[in-house]
């Protein structure tokens, strides 16, 4: 898995959805473990009080938490991940709707289209 | 608690004032990014932190106190110009450091050397200028030191051993220590920081989070410098 940050955005919110997008593909499956803050940060090349920041908004959230003296996991609650991941997933085709919106597509159109292209790809 | 304070720091050099009235307050446990265009009283800043030169006025206290013996037991700084003796092996130096330091930590000092594929029986003088800068850089980073001050760190070091420096002071990170990093290359070392700290002219600009100017600005700190200081 790699990290990667845009110029536009704070660090800690990129680092945020990112780790959301590691949790929801499984990268850090529902009850794991995660690395410690120290070894992310060196993975990710951010600053360790960023990433901290990024992990306390998570557990904010509810998404991770933190075990007193054995480290931080994900959490354990399967719904609430499957939850986000129709989340993102809805983000990201409301982006594309609007994007297709913008070239000129009505959605009727485009959801043809999708179905053309899927079925090519096979 | 702040490592370091400045309070009116002025220095002059006869008619030329290289830095002007600073005040400025850099906490522990912070990686802070020292940055502004050529000339604009980044070095001078730091060699009065370490007591190269003296304030023309205002003051300066390192953890309390002003730059001196004491001081120089817990910071570390890697000048702009290196000073280690050509003549000497990589182990030689290796010896002096601990010799010098209380705080040096050698088994640090010898794994990143042999991470960077660096010989420890090679002469100084038969280094490359980025290899020598390589390993006054490793001397530095393996004091387990309260404040690092690096003075253009990066700077002559390829990209790949740019990534591995820049990881190590992440690794080395610790919630005691604070580092203070002089650079043009922001881009290279942004998401590293936590704070950077902008002088222009000798004058201090800004001291703000990297999260804070993004947020801000809607862009990098990489971008938002070269919207301020565009000649």
């Amino acid at each position: 898995m790699t990290w990667s940050f845009t110029e536009d955005r704070p660090i800690y919110l990129q680092m945020q959805e990112q780790i959301k997008l590691f949790i929801v593909s499984g990268v850090y499956p529902a009850g794991s473990k995660l690395p410690a803050v120290r070894d992310l940060a060196a993975e990710a090349g951010v600053n360790p009080n960023t990433l901290q920041k990024a992990l306390a908004e998570l557990e904010r959230e509810g998404l991770v938490y933190t075990q007193r003296t054995s480290g931080r996991f994900v959490t354990e609650d399967v719904n609430m991940i499957n939850s986000l991941k129709t989340e993102l997933a809805q983000e990201q085709i409301m982006k594309f709707l609007k994007k297709m919106e913008e070239m000129g597509f009505e959605k009727s159109e485009t959801l043809e289209l999708i179905k053309k292209t899927a079925e090519e790809m096979k | 608690m702040a490592i370091l304070e400045c309070s009116g720091l002025t220095k002059k050099f006869g008619a030329k004032t290289a830095l002007d009235d600073v005040n400025l307050s850099v906490e522990t446990g912070r990686i802070v990014g020292l940055l502004g265009p050529n000339g604009s009283g980044k070095s001078t800043l730091l060699k009065l932190c370490n007591g190269l030169l003296t304030p023309s006025g205002g003051s300066l206290a390192i953890n309390g106190m002003s730059p001196g013996i004491g001081t120089k037991e817990i910071v570390s700084y890697l000048p702009e110009q290196t000073y280690l003796n050509n003549w000497m092996k990589v182990s030689d130096l290796v010896d002096f450091f601990g010799d010098f330091y209380r705080d040096f930590n050698r088994s640090k000092a010898l794994e990143m050397l042999k991470n960077l594929e660096i010989a420890t029986g090679d002469r100084l003088k038969t280094l490359s200028k980025g290899t020598k800068e390589k390993v006054q850089l490793i001397l530095v980073m393996a004091r387990e030191a309260k404040l690092y001050l690096l003075d253009e760190p990066i700077g002559g070091v390829d990209p790949a051993a740019r990534d591995y420096i820049l990881n190590t002071i992440i690794k080395n990170y610790n919630p005691e220590a604070t580092v203070i990093i002089s650079t043009h290359l922001i881009a290279d070392i942004e998401t590293v920081l936590d704070d950077v700290i902008l002088i222009s002219k000798g004058k201090l600009l800004l001291t703000s989070s990297v999260d804070e100017i993004r947020e801000k600005n809607g862009k990098s700190v990489d971008a938002f410098f070269r919207e301020v200081f565009k000649c």
